[in-house]
């Protein structure tokens, strides 16, 4: 029964994420709209967008390998599990045992790692424009994250996300500067990884810019949706990341009773929504920075992550 | 509107000319020889000329020069019975485009261009050289020798002539080293329509129609520009209060123009909160538009002879209430504009246009302008009203995307001005005359001040008042080859930031 019971609460976060993601995309979208002076698409638009492309037929380019075709799966599933393990309403699910911080960023890797592969495989300019950019982004990004995993795994003594977080909602923490710069850093991270501005700018209809947008351009029907719905998966997985790690509080832990599971909904829809309106807001006021930059943007946020390592060593209590 | 102008100080003995074409007003049109023409090349590759416009005839070419320093204007034509004439384009490389434009459309042969690859034609026109002998042509296009780059790991981005975005179409070749372009090189033609073809035969009307449909986003700039050349040739005085509502609709264009542009940098650079709210100032201008001349666009208002419509109350009203609206709410975008770090960071330094280019090329509007070079053809050679309207032009040295922007905000406010100055002292009376008769075969040129530059109109009208040939040349002719200078050791990019800074006209270019 207790099994059972285990199994229901990991399938329902399963379900839960996979159901959530369209609706922050879209919830962020309507914000930057609304803050734009525009009427903005509808909330649920994006669950409408990857139903209009799951039927849509496949364009395919004449030299588009089996892993043109295969990728958008591999992505998907790979961003889907990610997402599953971070927890959301609730901690010490049954696969928490899986939900290790580095073996997250290294599934989020192996996504990346076939997009952009994906992207060089139809050979158009265009796709290597993005794949060059998305790797030097990536080459930045990825060193900056795992100082941020030293940090916060250094205080809390493993890299387990549900002991982490568990560890970080007990009352014994206290301020602590070093998790304040691994916030910051993570956030930086965050931007990046999600193609968000000011790194890349997920609206842009020009070629010549895009990052992500330029990988996937030869994409249409299914396999576009797939991408599309493993890059809501993929915005959905740092919200709850940066939630469960510096805001833990009102996630269930361990065998909990499900009054304490529907608490833990409620505050996560909460802080997915405050997350939502901040990005939002933040993407309205600053401009997207020129590719050079983006270097220096993600060398801070390694130098932040650095910093808070470093700053664990110095002295237990910051 | 004749009376004022300056022509080159006698450019019969300048130039070596043989005879003064008669009928060819304002500005005086010279029959030179081969020597004359060599003459007028060596003083625009040493600055002291400036190309406004190069176009061919029937057996002749012709070339509209300004005279910066005594601040005059005068055709030269050459003679080529045997379709050859000594290029420009060889040693003053503003006219290259121009000149291999000829060869498409007149099937006049430069001598000695090196360049002989067709400019507008693509092959694909059911005839060749339309404005000559306009033979039949099969149409099944021809291969484009995009010019040749080499070097150690270099590599091509085709964008266009489809683009992603709702713009105009155009093929730009960019060659890069990583992220740094090392060469741009446009390819244009896309939107050719054959307007100067339509314009042989048509009556004034449709002419002025035509005129009208060149480039839509200037469609007053090429209508008054046109209006003002019939009324040249044929000495058509018209009425004051016309004078000034063309003025009116020009500066109402401008800064609808303007607004847009300006918001569209900044979306360009990821910054949609400008054009979000700059586009309800273009909006609120167009608006005001249809409001007093029928239309958001002042199509067809600008008429040979005068203007359709005259202003009533109720328009007076509306751009008097676009005006107050525009100065409350424009100074709080400058200040969002010049107080975004992350904006101004993309904008400064960007895509620098040496002036000494922008002279040579002699670029317009805020190009030309934003690289310190001082020319507006309201100021130089000036028309009807605005000698007698206080208004500066603003001059900028640097020439990055920051610079053109500036350039377009200033002529914003001085655009307001302007409106303010038309509506407080516009004259009464008619507003239309028709055009009296011409007896035999006259020709007229004009030049006029559009948002994006000085727009060229040069027209000849047969003896019957139907127009026997017309050249119209787009500020953009002069702009588009500096976009490929500008953008030279930017990153990749930066290139649609350049490229909407300078907004350079497809439609008008291709004509």
């Amino acid at each position: 029964m207790a099994l059972i019971y285990a199994l229901m609460v990991q399938a329902m976060q399963m379900v839960l994420v996979l159901a959530l993601a369209p609706l922050l995309t879209g919830l962020v979208r309507k914000t930057k709209s609304r803050l734009l002076r525009r009427q903005g698409p509808p909330l649920l638009q994006p669950y409408r967008d990857l139903l209009r492309l799951s039927r849509k037929e496949v364009v395919l380019a004449d030299n588009a390998s089996w892993l043109f075709r295969v990728a958008p799966y591999l992505i998907f599933a790979a961003t889907w599990v990610a997402a599953s393990l971070v927890p959301t309403f609730a901690a010490g699910l049954m696969f928490n045992w899986a939900a290790d911080l580095i073996a997250i960023i290294a599934l989020l890797g192996s996504a990346r790692f076939f997009l952009a592969l994906s992207g060089m495989d139809i050979g158009t300019s265009f796709g290597g424009i993005g794949s060059s950019r998305e790797v030097m982004i990536a080459s930045l990004a990825e060193p900056a994250m795992l100082m941020i995993v030293f940090t916060v795994a250094l205080i809390a003594g493993s890299t387990q996300l549900s002991t982490v977080s568990a560890f970080l909602a007990g009352a014994d923490v206290g301020m602590r500067i070093s998790l304040a710069l691994a916030l910051v850093a993570l956030i930086m991270v965050a931007l990046a990884e999600n193609a968000r501005i000011p790194v890349d700018n997920p609206t842009s209809h020009l070629e010549l810019t895009m990052v992500h947008e330029a990988m996937v351009l030869e994409y249409s029907g299914r396999h576009l949706a797939m991408i599309e719905f493993g890059g809501s998966l993929k915005l959905l997985l740092y919200v709850s990341l940066i939630a469960s790690v510096f805001v833990p509080w009102g996630i269930a832990g361990g065998v909990a009773t499900p009054i304490e599971y529907a608490f833990g909904i409620l505050t996560y829809l909460l802080k997915l929504t405050l997350f939502g309106l901040l990005l939002a807001l933040f993407e309205t006021v600053i401009a997207k920075m020129r590719v050079f930059r983006v270097s220096q943007f993600l060398g801070a946020a390694l130098m932040l992550g650095l910093l808070g390592t470093l700053l664990l060593f110095v002295s237990r209590s910051l | 509107m004749t009376e004022n102008v300056v022509t080159i100080a006698n450019p019969l003995s300048r130039f070596g000319g043989e005879q003064r074409v008669a009928r060819h007003r304002p500005w005086p049109r010279v029959v030179v020889d081969r020597h004359g023409w060599n003459q007028a090349a060596a003083q625009l590759v040493a600055g002291e000329l400036c190309l406004l416009g190069l176009w061919g005839d029937v057996d002749s070419v012709h070339m509209a020069l300004h005279d910066p320093r005594e601040a005059s204007f005068a055709v030269l034509s050459l003679r080529c019975p045997e379709r050859r004439y000594p290029s420009i384009g060889l040693r003053h490389p503003a006219a290259l485009r121009l000149e291999r434009t000829l060869v498409d459309m007149y099937d006049l042969i430069p001598e000695g261009l090196p360049d002989s690859r067709p400019w507008l034609d693509h092959g694909r026109w059911p005839v060749s050289h339309p404005l000559a002998a306009a033979e039949p042509n099969a149409g099944g296009g021809r291969p484009y020798a995009f010019l040749a780059n080499d070097g150690h790991s270099l590599h091509q981005i085709p964008v266009g002539p489809v683009h992603a975005g709702i713009i105009e179409p155009g093929h730009f070749r960019i060659t890069a080293n990583g992220e740094i372009v090392v060469r741009l090189e446009a390819r244009l033609g896309y939107a050719h329509k054959g307007v100067e073809r339509l314009m042989m035969g048509a009556d004034l009307v449709h002419a002025s129609k035509l005129a009208g449909r060149v480039s839509g986003d200037s469609t007053v700039a090429y209508a008054l520009a046109f209006a003002q050349a019939v009324e040249s040739a044929s000495v058509a005085v018209v009425p004051a209060r016309a004078l000034w509502l063309r003025a009116l609709m020009a500066e109402l264009e401008r800064i609808g123009n303007h607004f847009g542009d300006i918001g569209a940098v900044c979306n360009d650079a990821g910054f949609g909160l400008m054009q979000a709210h700059c586009a309800v100032l273009r909006e609120r201008v167009l608006r005001a538009s249809a409001i007093t001349f029928g239309h958001r666009q002042m199509r067809d208002g600008v008429v040979p002879g005068g203007v359709a419509v005259d202003i009533d109350a109720s328009g007076d009203a509306a751009v008097r209430a676009l005006i107050a609206e525009v100065r409350l709410r424009f100074p709080a975008l400058i200040e969002l504009y010049d107080s975004t770090a992350s904006l101004q960071d993309r904008m400064v330094g960007t895509g620098i246009l040496d002036s000494g280019l922008a002279r040579s090329f002699a670029a317009g509007g805020y190009v030309g302008r934003a690289s310190g070079r001082n020319f507006d053809a309201r100021r130089v050679p000036g028309y009807a009203p605005y000698d007698g309207l206080r208004f500066s032009v603003p001059v900028r040295q640097v020439g990055d995307v920051n610079d053109r922007v500036w350039i377009r905000i200033e002529e914003v406010e001085q655009s307001l001005g302007l409106i303010e100055q038309i509506l407080d002292g516009l004259p009464v009376g008619p507003v239309r005359i028709t055009v009296p008769a011409v007896a035999e075969v006259c020709e007229g040129i004009a030049l006029v001040e559009g948002f994006r530059g000085d727009v060229l109109v040069w027209v000849r009208l047969a003896a019957d008042g139907r127009v026997a040939r017309c050249h119209l040349r787009d500020p953009s002719w002069f702009q588009w080859p500096l976009l490929e200078a500008a953008i030279d050791g930017n990153i990749v990019a930066d290139f649609p930031l350049c490229n909407k800074s300078f907004n350079c006209s497809y439609s008008g270019h291709d004509l």
